[in-house]
């Protein structure tokens, strides 16, 4: 952040929460990403994913009892495809924090969290239908949207629709 | 419209030939199945409710497709829900009537490029008798249509096609204000 910029009161205790999460897990997450709109972290130890969202529902000091929205983000660039989970602690400290995990775009999987936060379940799915990573540890990774027998994951950047779909064209 | 505008008074003895009859029954009772699949369906509860009245055309919707004659298709039809559509199209009586509500049935509308998971148009899954444009249609355009259905059955005759009664409705229209003038010309006389 820039120095002499004012940080607004709900930047401050996100600044707050983060502290206590990187003080315990150091280098397994990244440095902070102090913005405005949606002050985020991301979680370099895949692996330790379900332990930090743990940690950070059930702290004393963080209590993010709300996952608020769980959602897929294509990185083509990096070859890399992730999710963003918006946290919040709602009605106790009412700080909030967005965590970004990545995977790699081919045959990617990332750890569950559905069994933390109940929303994450068809959240999951959600981005597993329309993304393709799968979700170790979900209680039930199916397509949630596109029919089962969908071909391809829509709202990849390099998509392509497929020709028919039962003997019905797709395709315009 | 036609014989009840013509005003019978007197108890007098009506004689047509039997093709009248019937369609004059058929179109006076088309009764649509009562499904939506998306925004166009507000619109055509819209048009069933107490503004516009649709029970005034003998238009009452079902809740079976078996007791259906006409299925409105209102709203955006997803892959998933074609396979649906063809299914209820196939549970229903013939004759039957299909109406295409709204761009989305008509030819996939704002989904038409990007939209991956819209049928763009559902007739290509089952054939379509009139299109209403609109996006959604205005009631005063859904009550349109359905003149044009009732228009349609009007053309039919014991013996003909579909297509040649969709062809008699293009190639002479019924205009629908003329018929009334002239049965109640008629009936005074």
């Amino acid at each position: 952040m820039e120095e002499g910029k004012q940080m607004s009161q709900s930047l401050k205790n996100s600044v707050t929460a983060y502290s206590i999460i990187k003080e315990h897990f150091g280098s397994a997450i990244s440095e902070f990403d102090p913005n405005e709109t949606m002050p985020f972290f991301e979680v370099l130890d895949v692996s330790r994913w379900t332990e930090i969202a743990l940690f950070m529902r059930d702290n004393s000091k963080l209590q993010f009892n709300y996952l608020a929205c769980l959602s897929g983000v294509d990185y083509p660039a990096e070859d890399k495809v992730g999710i963003v989970c918006n946290c919040e602690s709602l009605g106790v400290f009412n700080h909030k924090l967005a965590v970004k995990i990545k995977c790699s775009r081919q045959g990617g999987s990332l750890p569950s969290v559905a069994y933390v936060w109940h929303t994450a379940n068809w959240h999951e799915r959600e981005a597993f239908d329309m993304y393709g990573m799968t979700f170790t540890g979900h209680p039930d990774l199916t397509r949630i949207l596109c029919p089962d027998d969908w071909v391809g994951h829509p709202l990849l950047k390099d998509y392509k629709v497929q020709e028919t779909y039962h003997g019905i064209k797709v395709p315009y | 419209m036609g014989l009840l505008d013509a005003g019978i008074t007197r108890h007098n003895v009506l004689v047509t030939s039997v093709d009248n009859v019937l369609n004059w029954a058929r179109l006076s009772s088309l009764w649509p199945m009562g499904f939506g699949l998306a925004c166009c369906a507000i619109e055509m509860m819209a048009t069933n409710a107490s503004n516009y009245d649709l029970e005034r055309f003998g238009i009452f919707p079902r809740s079976s497709p078996r007791q259906s004659d006409l299925m409105i298709v209102a709203g955006t039809v997803t892959m998933k829900m074609a396979e649906r559509v063809i299914r209820l199209y196939e549970q229903m009586p013939e004759p039957r009537y299909v109406l295409s509500m709204g761009s989305c049935s008509n030819c996939g509308g704002p989904y038409w490029e990007h939209g991956y998971h819209v049928l763009k148009g559902v007739d290509r899954v089952i054939p379509v008798d009139v299109y209403v444009p609109g996006c959604p249609p205005r009631p005063e355009s859904l009550i349109g249509g359905l003149l044009k259905v009732q228009e349609l059955i009007r053309m039919e005759q014991i013996g003909i096609s579909r297509a040649d009664a969709l062809k008699k409705l293009y190639e002479k229209p019924v205009d629908p204000q003329f018929i009334i003038e002239r049965d109640r010309q008629a009936s005074k006389a």
